[in-house]
């Protein structure tokens, strides 16, 4: 049954089903003061998900038990405790091969341990929301807020969004549904937000009723035929493709990966309808400019209303959507820029490196300050920064 | 806006997807023709004059439309056999050859018989099929028999797609239903009945 047949009646809660741009765009909401992982038990009560498989690490784990606290009020159709992080991300490959909306959260070195399926599940065309709340992944062991676990994942074909904040949270996650399941597009997606920093910290966010909620998949709209031991991947995955060697089998293979890319490409259009662009800009008329993702954005955007205070003029670009990447749009945004920095919470650097493969004259970027492990970046880090690479370059700038 | 035409190849041993070139889906009311937006009717007109002046027009429908799962695909159905006769009545080359199925056909694939989204190219080069049509091919196959025929084959590929349509066809409509399937047997008959159907097509 087509989804949008739908609209108008209620669900086995009683919730209403609405149009998807009415609960985003015009139903009324309420100021609530909520931690990220309550606003992954809000957005997920609105959004029909029939599946949500958990295992618990640090720090989803909360937001996992509020799903499966969801799921014993009726609003989650089947809730499940994985076997470990590999188990959850192929059983929740099950059930959206099934024909399932479905849900799940992971952290640091369970993203890690299941990541084999994240490609799998891109060349198997399955719309699965996973909210990434990031943490360190390497020895020595630290549960604390660091971003290069979403480095780590770039290039497996999934659609990547950054959430700065918890309002940003709640919109992605009902958003994301609905760009990730269109016919063109259809393939998963990765909602990332900054452990702790906004999964156990309290932000208001505003929010429509929970009387309301998204029309359901309607997996009739999938770009592939659901799963069948004779049909490709799996028929690929257990013969034929996989053991031939011949020149039909691996044109086969490297048509269907560029056909899984294009369709990331094809989100932008969706995406940017619903999220109003794939970058934010502010002040982009400035010679300096600060471009990141996530809470290091805020941080950023606090450390130029200290140097505006000073009479330094600082541009923001906030990058909402890593994969697919705001190419176009970050070179319009960085025209006018003579020295640009990236401030991340990791010591890779990979937002720094996206951003020199986009834009032209790329010497421009300074990739940095950086943090990891846990630590904070007070925005007088990055005003320290840029008041020493202001005074190494202070006579070609004009501030 | 893409600089990238979709045109005929064959076109490189790997060719690009065209979505990865800057192509952009149509919206509803439009089509594509070599990747570029057009209203509709247009794209009707270029489809017509494509078949028209083809040696082998063929049309490959896939699993949605073969098999009578629901009332929509058996009307669809009778729509497209309807085209396939008004094809045929104009030139006795034309062809109908189905994708019964996605399975990759080993040792060898019969292509008198069937076409496969793995190996298009084999059904296309035996049967020297000039202008095609897929139509009831899910969305990822199709794309995938698509590119594969623009990178090794001279074949002009028009997509009658029910979802959003493809940009790897040289031609794409979107929104595909059986009245849309008729409009454009309508619309062949009525650019034959004008006698002006020469096309110019490029090439990769």
């Amino acid at each position: 049954m087509d989804s949008k047949s739908l609209i108008g009646t209620f669900n086995k809660k009683g919730q209403k089903i609405v149009d998807s741009d009415y609960l985003f765009y015009e139903a009324p909401r309420e100021r609530f003061f909520m931690t990220g992982s309550e606003v992954v038990r809000e957005a997920i009560r609105r959004a029909s998900v029939d599946v949500s498989i958990s295992y618990p690490i640090t720090p989803q784990s909360e937001a996992a038990a509020m799903v499966g606290d969801l799921w014993v009020e009726g609003y989650v159709g089947e809730y499940f405790r994985g076997e470990n992080e590999f188990a959850v991300m192929s059983e929740c490959a099950g059930a959206s091969f099934g024909g399932a909306r479905v849900f799940t959260t992971t952290s640091g070195p369970g993203t890690l341990r299941a990541y084999e399926n994240f490609p799998m599940w891109v060349g198997s065309r399955l719309p699965i929301m996973l909210n990434m709340m990031v943490r360190g992944v390497n020895s020595p062991l630290s549960i604390q807020p660091d971003t290069l676990e979403i480095g780590l994942i770039i290039d497996t074909g999934m659609l990547i969004w950054h959430a700065e904040s918890a309002q940003d949270f709640f919109d992605y996650l009902l958003k994301g549904f609905m760009v990730a399941e269109e016919p063109d597009v259809h393939l998963p997606i990765a909602i990332c937000i900054d452990g702790f920093f906004v999964s156990h910290t309290k932000d208001d966010v505003y929010i429509p009723s929970a009387d309301l909620s998204l029309p359901p998949y309607n997996p009739y709209r999938n770009p592939m035929p659901c799963m069948d031991m004779e049909v490709p991947p799996v028929r690929m995955m257990r013969d034929p493709f996989v053991m031939k060697s011949n020149y039909i089998s691996y044109a086969t293979q490297a048509s269907w990966q560029q056909e899984t890319r294009a369709a990331c490409e094809r989100s932008r259009k969706h995406t940017i309808r619903l999220l109003g662009g794939l970058i934010e800009e502010e002040n982009t008329d400035a010679e300096i400019l600060i471009i990141s993702s996530g809470t290091a954005v805020a941080q950023g955007r606090e450390a130029a209303r200290l140097l505006s205070e000073e009479g330094i003029k600082i541009g923001i670009v906030k990058i909402k959507t890593i994969r697919p990447f705001p190419y176009e749009e970050v070179r319009q945004a960085t025209k006018n820029a003579k020295i640009i920095f990236v401030p991340e919470f990791n010591v890779a650097g990979w937002m720094a490196r996206e951003i020199k493969a986009a834009i032209p004259d790329n010497h421009r970027v300074i990739a940095g300050p950086h943090v990891a492990g846990g630590m904070t970046m007070p925005p007088e880090v990055i005003v320290e920064e840029i008041k020493k690479v202001l005074a190494q370059k202070k006579e070609t700038l004009h501030v | 806006m893409s600089n990238y035409s979709v045109l005929k190849g064959p076109e490189a041993f790997l060719p690009p997807a065209a979505a990865c070139e800057g192509v952009i889906l149509p919206d509803p009311g439009q089509g594509l023709i070599t990747g570029s937006v057009a209203h509709e009717d247009l794209v009707m007109e270029e489809a017509a004059r494509q078949f028209l002046s083809a040696k082998v027009p063929t049309i490959f429908p896939g699993p949605l439309v073969l098999w009578n799962w629901n009332e929509t695909a058996a009307k669809k159905a009778t729509a497209i056999k309807r085209l396939y006769d008004v094809l045929k009545a104009h030139n006795s080359s034309a062809l109908h050859i189905p994708m019964p199925d996605y399975r990759p056909k080993y040792p060898k694939i019969n292509p008198e018989i069937e076409i496969n989204p793995n190996h298009p190219n084999l059904t296309i080069w035996h049967n020297k099929i000039d202008v095609c049509m897929f139509v009831g091919v899910h969305c990822h196959m199709a794309n995938l028999s698509l590119k594969i025929i623009r990178g090794g084959t001279d074949c002009y590929t028009i997509a009658m797609c029910a979802q959003a349509g493809h940009e790897d066809a040289m031609l794409t409509f979107r929104d595909a239903t059986p009245e849309k399937i008729n409009k454009l047997a309508d619309t062949v008959e009525r650019v034959k009945a004008s006698g002006n159907f020469a096309v110019n097509n490029g090439s990769a």
